[in-house]
This record gives C-alpha cells, sequence and structure tokens, in this order.
C-alpha cells in the first residue's frame, strides 16, 4: 500500500483544508442553579485528512464535544463549522460519518442492509447500494457475514459492521466516540490497525474520543487533551509517527515517548510517577 | 441462518407444545368429571351463598352427554341441521364480525399512537382520554351504538347491526393496541434516534425506518391482546343489541333450555372457545412473517 498524502504532525497550519473549527464553544447543561459547564471556552482546529484524539477523565466533556460538532447538541456560546458549514448544515449535507461505543446496528436488518441504511436514506439505488455494502464488507473483512443478523455476530464484529456503516457515503470526516470501548485488548489492537487502513484509504479526518493513552497515541496524528470541571482542553501533543503503522510500532520506543507525553499532558505536569497507564 | 438458530429442538418442543395443549384440555375434562362424581349433589352453600355448585346432570352435565348432544339435531323439527353444524355457522358469523371489529380497532389503536408519538401534547391529552374509554361499560355502550348507527346512512350503504356490533368489538380491541403500540414507538435506544438524527432524515422517514420496527416486539402481544378483547366484544355486543345469527344470541337463546335439554347451553360456550382459539391462531400466524424484528428480543 503506498503511503497517503496526509502528512503526520501539526497539520493545522496547511491553512485552506480545515476540517472542523470549533471555536470559543461553551456548553452548559442545567439551569442557573444546578447549571454544569460540560464544557467551556474550548477552541480546536481539525485539518483535513488529520487524525485527533480526544482524551482525558469522565466528565472532560470529550463526547459532548463530540456531540457538538455532530451537531447531536447545540452549543451555549461559541461556533463551530465543518468544512466552512455550520455544523447543522454539514449534518443535513451528510459531511460525516459516525460511530458510538455501542455498534448501535438495527436488529431486524442483515449486516448488508445495515451497512446499506444510510444509502437507502439518501436515496442511492438498489444496485449501487449493494455494491457499495460489498466493498465495505470486504474492506473490514466481514464479506462472509453479509447475509447475517447483528445477535449472531461478536462485539468486535458488530463494531466493523459500524465502521462500514459510518463510512458508508464516504465522508470526508469521522466522528467516533469511544467505538473500541466496549471490546476486549486484543480486539481492541486489531480494529485500530484495520481503523488505520480505513483511513488511510478513505483520507477522512477523524475525531477520535477515547480513554486509553495507548489508543490515542497508536492511532492519532494529534492528541488532545481535556481535563473536567468545566471541560477544558488543556494541552496538545503532536505524536508525529509516520502513516504506516502497524502492530511493530507498539513496541518503537517513539510510540513510548508519545504515551509518556500524553499520559504526562494528562496529570497536569511532568513530575508523573510511572504507574499504570489505565486512566479510566 | 434463522432455521440454525430454531432447529435445536424445535420438533421435539412443537410435539411436546401439542401433547401439553391436549393434556391440560383432558385435565379440566377429568376435573369437571372427579367433581361431579364426588361433590355433594345439591353443591355447599354457607348461609344464603353457595361455594360449590351443584353436581346434578341439570347443573352440570356428562362431558360426553355434552360431546353426544353435538352430534344430534338443533330442534325435534324435521330438516333441522345437526348442533354442532349451527354452533359452527354462528361461530363462523361471530369470527367475521370479531375479526372486522379487530381490524378498525388495530387501525385505530395504531394512529392513535402514531400521533400520541409524533406530539408530545397529544400524548398528554389523548392518553388519559384513551384509558377513560375503557372503564365505560359495554353493557350501557351496546344501545347507544346501535341507536347512532341505525341514523346513518354511508351513501348507498345502510348501517347494518352487525356493524354496530364490530365497532364495539373495535372499541375494546384498539385499547391494548394504542397502549402497546405508543410503547414501542417510544422504544427505540437513544444511540439509534441520534443515528436518525446524523443522517438528517425526518421524522416520517424515522418512523418507517425506526420506530415502527422496533415497535414489533410490543405490538405482538397488543394484537394478541385486541384479538382476545374483539371476541369478547362481539359476543357481549351481540348479546346487548340482541343481533341474531352470532354465537352471543346463541348463548342467551340456549339458556332456556338449560332444565329440558341441559346439555344444549354448553354448546354455544364450546363454540366462543373455538372462536376465541382460532382468533389466537390468527394474529400468532401473523407473528411469522414479522419474526425478524423480534429478534432484538433474543439478541445479547
Amino acid at each position: 500500500m503506498s503511503a497517503p498524502a496526509t502528512v503526520p504532525g501539526p497539520v493545522v497550519a496547511h491553512g485552506a483544508a480545515v476540517a472542523v473549527e470549533v471555536h470559543g464553544v461553551s456548553r452548559v447543561f442545567g439551569r442557573d442553579g444546578t447549571a454544569v459547564a460540560a464544557l467551556q471556552d474550548v477552541s480546536l482546529t481539525v485539518g483535513a485528512g488529520e487524525f485527533v484524539s480526544l482524551i482525558g477523565p469522565s466528565g472532560c466533556g470529550k463526547s459532548t464535544l463530540l456531540r457538538l460538532v455532530a451537531d447531536l447538541d447545540r452549543p451555549t456560546a461559541g461556533s463551530i463549522t465543518v468544512f466552512g458549514r455550520s455544523a447543522e448544515q454539514a449534518r443535513l449535507a451528510h459531511d460525516y460519518g459516525i460511530a458510538f461505543q455501542q455498534a448501535g446496528l438495527l436488529p431486524w436488518r442483515t449486516v448488508r442492509a445495515n451497512v446499506e441504511l444510510p444509502l437507502a436514506l439518501h436515496g442511492v439505488g438498489r444496485a449501487g447500494r449493494r455494491a457499495r455494502a460489498d466493498h465495505l464488507l470486504e474492506l473490514v473483512g466481514l464479506a462472509d457475514f453479509a447475509g447475517h443478523f447483528p445477535d449472531q455476530l461478536s462485539g468486535g464484529m458488530q463494531q466493523r459492521v459500524a465502521i462500514a456503516r459510518a463510512i458508508a457515503e464516504e465522508p470526508s470526516l469521522l466522528l467516533m466516540d469511544e467505538p473500541f470501548g466496549a471490546l476486549d485488548e486484543m480486539t481492541r489492537e486489531r480494529l485500530q490497525v484495520e481503523l488505520v487502513r480505513v483511513c488511510a484509504q478513505t483520507r477522512a479526518a477523524v475525531v477520535f474520543v477515547t480513554h486509553s493513552i495507548p489508543e490515542a497515541v497508536f492511532l492519532s496524528d494529534r492528541v488532545v487533551v481535556m481535563s473536567p470541571r468545566p471541560g477544558r482542553i488543556t494541552s496538545v501533543v503532536d505524536v508525529g509517527l509516520g502513516a504506516a503503522r502497524g502492530d511493530g510500532l507498539r513496541e518503537d520506543a517513539a510510540y513510548f515517548d508519545a504515551v509518556r507525553r500524553v499520559r504526562e499532558a494528562l496529570h497536569g505536569g511532568s513530575d508523573v510517577p510511572s504507574r499504570g497507564v489505565e486512566t479510566r | 441462518m434463522r432455521a440454525v438458530r430454531l432447529a435445536p429442538g424445535a420438533g421435539t418442543r412443537r410435539a411436546g407444545e401439542v401433547t401439553l395443549g391436549v393434556a391440560g384440555v383432558l385435565g379440566v375434562v377429568a376435573l369437571w368429571e372427579l367433581y361431579k362424581l364426588l361433590g355433594p349433589d345439591a353443591g355447599a352453600s354457607v348461609g344464603e351463598l353457595r361455594v360449590l355448585p351443584r353436581t346434578s346432570d341439570l347443573a352440570m352435565p356428562h362431558v360426553w352427554d355434552m360431546a353426544a348432544r353435538l352430534a344430534e339435531p338443533l330442534t325435534a323439527a324435521p330438516g333441522a341441521p345437526v348442533l354442532w353444524l349451527a354452533v359452527l355457522r354462528a361461530g363462523l358469523t361471530s369470527l367475521g364480525i370479531a375479526v372486522a371489529g379487530w381490524v378498525v380497532g388495530v387501525w385505530v389503536g395504531l394512529a392513535l399512537a402514531v400521533g400520541m408519538a409524533r406530539f408530545t401534547l397529544a400524548e398528554r391529552a389523548v392518553l388519559p382520554l384513551v384509558v377513560l374509554s375503557q372503564t365505560v361499560p359495554l353493557i350501557a355502550l351496546a344501545p347507544l351504538v346501535r341507536s347512532w348507527g341505525s341514523r346513518l346512512t354511508l351513501g348507498t350503504l345502510a348501517w347494518e347491526g352487525w356493524m354496530s356490533v364490530a365497532v364495539i368489538a373495535s372499541y375494546l380491541a384498539f385499547f391494548p393496541v394504542a397502549v402497546g403500540a405508543l410503547r414501542g414507538l417510544q422504544s427505540p435506544d437513544a444511540i439509534h434516534r441520534d443515528l436518525m438524527r446524523t443522517y438528517g432524515v425526518g421524522w416520517w422517514a424515522t418512523l418507517v425506518r425506526l420506530r415502527l420496527p422496533a415497535s414489533v416486539p410490543y405490538l405482538l402481544p397488543a394484537l394478541r391482546l385486541a384479538a382476545a378483547n374483539a371476541v369478547v366484544g362481539t359476543v357481549v355486543a351481540e348479546v346487548s343489541t340482541g343481533l341474531p345469527g352470532g354465537v352471543g344470541r346463541m348463548i342467551l337463546e340456549f339458556a332456556n333450555f338449560a332444565s329440558s335439554d341441559p346439555a344444549k347451553p354448553w354448546a354455544p360456550l364450546l363454540g366462543a372457545v373455538l372462536l376465541g382459539l382460532v382468533v389466537a391462531a390468527l394474529v400468532a400466524a401473523l407473528g411469522v412473517p414479522l419474526a425478524r424484528f423480534r429478534r432484538a428480543e433474543v439478541a445479547a
């Protein structure tokens, strides 16, 4: 596979090609008395084709931020643009694909019909849908399971179907909310490699919410570290591990170095005792 | 693939169900005859209150007498049809009315549920009325429906007695459908609703692709309840509107023979039971093509 055009590292500077622009966004839940600031004055730019992870402890607003970009929720203050449009326009124009922690497949539809769902809803013809779904299932390695129903698949397989569904309309932006959060470690690492491969092919920008440091480092060009109460961005770590990621990378010194840097950023200083990596 | 899921033990389970069903019927017969054998002839009373029924042949005919009576003619009049045939005909008449009432009730219930699912305000305004509607006694309603109906003319179509009965049956049938379908339409997970929102499709597309399919597991039991209600409504409304030809009226008429021909009044009761079974089977058959919408029930 030839190296994709995506240049890892600080892509933001490349000006014109901006996928997501978040500017001074706040989101307050509840009324005056019991108001909780889920996000406070968050600004972030994601370049086209860039893979950005949002990481932080529970309640830091990383999922809220993703939902705001997806226009599943509206900010209390600030602005969000997706490919130069408002989040709502982007949603209505099907600019992005989305995957959640649960696969969220419709249980009464076969695997193929689930992948075809967004295409069917947006008026793609039967033959076109079928060809596209077959291609996508090939891509995620589930070609043999097209006729199965979701409850006949393992959790990892269901999540792969969800990813195929998310990229069904070739979006240039992929929003993922802890898509591997409910999977076991081995399945998780295999799907991470698969996701890197899929992203290299589709060249979509990705906003990826996770609470796993190794996952964020392995996948991302940049890792955005957030902290709670109120949710805000505390630092951004450039990973820059190159485009050709494989399982070998997980034992690379540069990888360990990036993991250390993200962990230090998460713990808000350099004097972090070197204990477990998990920050759930 | 679905067959694979069902295959292990499906055949033996089906056979087991049939055996169990037959055993149940035989059990009832045995219980009946056992009580008739052992129970006091005059029953048992506590003061004025009879707590155990009489066991005389007049009050509790032998099961075989009832069966034998079915094979005899309806009346002594020459050319009278055999009793079981008369019951069967009356049963079919009532079946037609019950099915008509069920169909109307199901559609009304579905329409109400969709309306309530669409507008929260409608749910708050209509749902209490829907619940309230079921507290109106059927006996009070029947003459009203009949007198309203008799004043109706729909173009060339004249209002007929059976239509009043079907309307009353539908009045009982719509309730479980409205409540069950509403729950079903509101059942999709937040993740699925979010997903449809990200696709930017409207409420109707979400209804067709998500809410209706998701409501099937709730709808099927509601349809069964509606069928049972439609049968009860039909039989009771036949009695209270005095519509001839059906099982309800037959029960009323045959009750007069309780002393002269004690096995006869039991025949239309058997017909009513059969009617319920047939309607239940029809609804069960309806669930077969909808099986794939019930996968969520077996999913992990």
